[in-house]
């Protein structure tokens, strides 16, 4: 790169520069984000402090916080112009996973809860294959 | 315009291409086209785990009167895992940073520990597995366990087949030294191996840290 290059100046995080100490210092930024996230994750789950109901939540939240700094600092997924194509296929894979847990789970929940076995038929249901 | 064709690269991104679209240039070159198809195929793995997801979620609470989320998981073997997979995801983009300057001795090194604490994480996991049967909750016992050993089993083969990987990138490096097509591959392993974190994640909080709640 040239001192005229323009991304030097207007670099998105995670863009991995061509010196080395910004490329590694990407990573150790990543890592120590990443670890925080962990700690935090287990703490949460082991606390007694915060609303039960609402850990579980929380959880999720920072697991999907945790991913997103992954591939931010550790994949360079970044919203530079090199990466159109790289955003556009995570997106659309971040949609088909949504929609297969998020539905799988929703569909199978309300079968569950309306569609238990007839009383005749709950030996069949309750067999160990 | 900097040279546009083979450009080392790092992570997914690429700093050569600054084609704006405008159609001056034919097809991408090989090290912007190779990690696309293979962030592809890393994503449509995510769909197949996502898959895996739903069926444990559904799952979960069909035990069958055997063991339990809360009696079977030890969040302390589960910290250590974790640990152990994030360094090793670290440590891997050390090696790509030291790869990049066509530094052997540093890019062998990371590797090796980029390995060995994969090789960690396997054998706690195995370990696990192993306990967990030797009790009787092995994958035949309930909905929820057969759907347990698929998801987290199906992560650990993917680990099993990523440290292959790594050992035979270490040989061709070694062998064939930081050629264009050699850093291709280890590109796309380095992406695998990220990717394969990101999915532990998933794993950590919704199998263990929430399945051993109060």
């Amino acid at each position: 790169m040239t001192e005229h290059d323009p991304e030097l100046l207007n670099v998105a995080p995670g863009e991995p520069h061509d010196s080395m100490l910004s490329e590694t210092l990407s990573y150790v930024l990543g890592l120590g984000l990443a670890l925080a996230l962990t700690g935090v994750s287990f703490w949460v789950a082991s606390t007694s402090t915060l609303w039960g109901p609402g850990i579980a939540t929380g959880l999720v939240v920072l697991a999907i916080a945790q991913m997103g700094v992954h591939l931010v600092f550790f994949l360079h997924i970044t919203s530079g112009p090199d990466n159109a194509n790289n955003v556009l296929a995570l997106a659309f894979g971040v949609l088909i996973v949504f929609l297969v847990m998020i539905g799988t789970i929703w569909i199978m929940h309300h079968m569950n809860t309306n569609m238990g076995p007839e009383p005749n038929m709950m030996n069949l249901q309750m067999q160990r294959g | 315009m900097s040279s546009a064709s083979e450009a080392p690269a790092i992570g997914l991104t690429h700093s050569a291409s600054e084609d704006t679209g405008l159609g001056h240039r034919g097809p991408e070159s090989k090290s912007i086209v190779v990690p696309y198809g293979f962030w592809l195929f890393v994503l449509s793995d995510m769909v197949l785990f996502s898959a895996l997801f739903a069926t444990y979620a559904t799952l979960v609470h069909a035990t069958d009167g055997g063991p339990v989320t809360n009696e079977l998981f030890d969040r302390n073997l589960v910290a250590i895992e974790t640990f152990a997979l994030l360094i090793s995801s670290f440590v891997c983009g050390l090696a790509m940073i030291t790869a990049k300057r066509a530094n052997m001795v540093w890019t062998q090194a990371w590797l090796l520990i980029t390995g060995l604490l994969g090789f960690v994480f396997l054998s706690i996991e195995l370990y696990e597995f192993s306990t967990m049967i030797a009790e009787g909750a092995g994958p035949q016992r309930s909905a929820f366990l057969s759907s347990f050993f698929t998801l987290v089993g199906c992560h650990g083969a993917h680990v099993t087949a990523g440290l292959l990987w790594l050992g035979t990138m270490m040989a061709q490096i070694w062998a064939k030294g930081f050629q264009p097509h050699i850093m291709r591959r280890l590109l796309c392993f380095s992406v695998f191996w990220h990717a394969l974190d990101i999915i532990w994640v998933a794993i950590f909080t919704i199998v263990y840290l929430i399945g051993t709640l109060p």
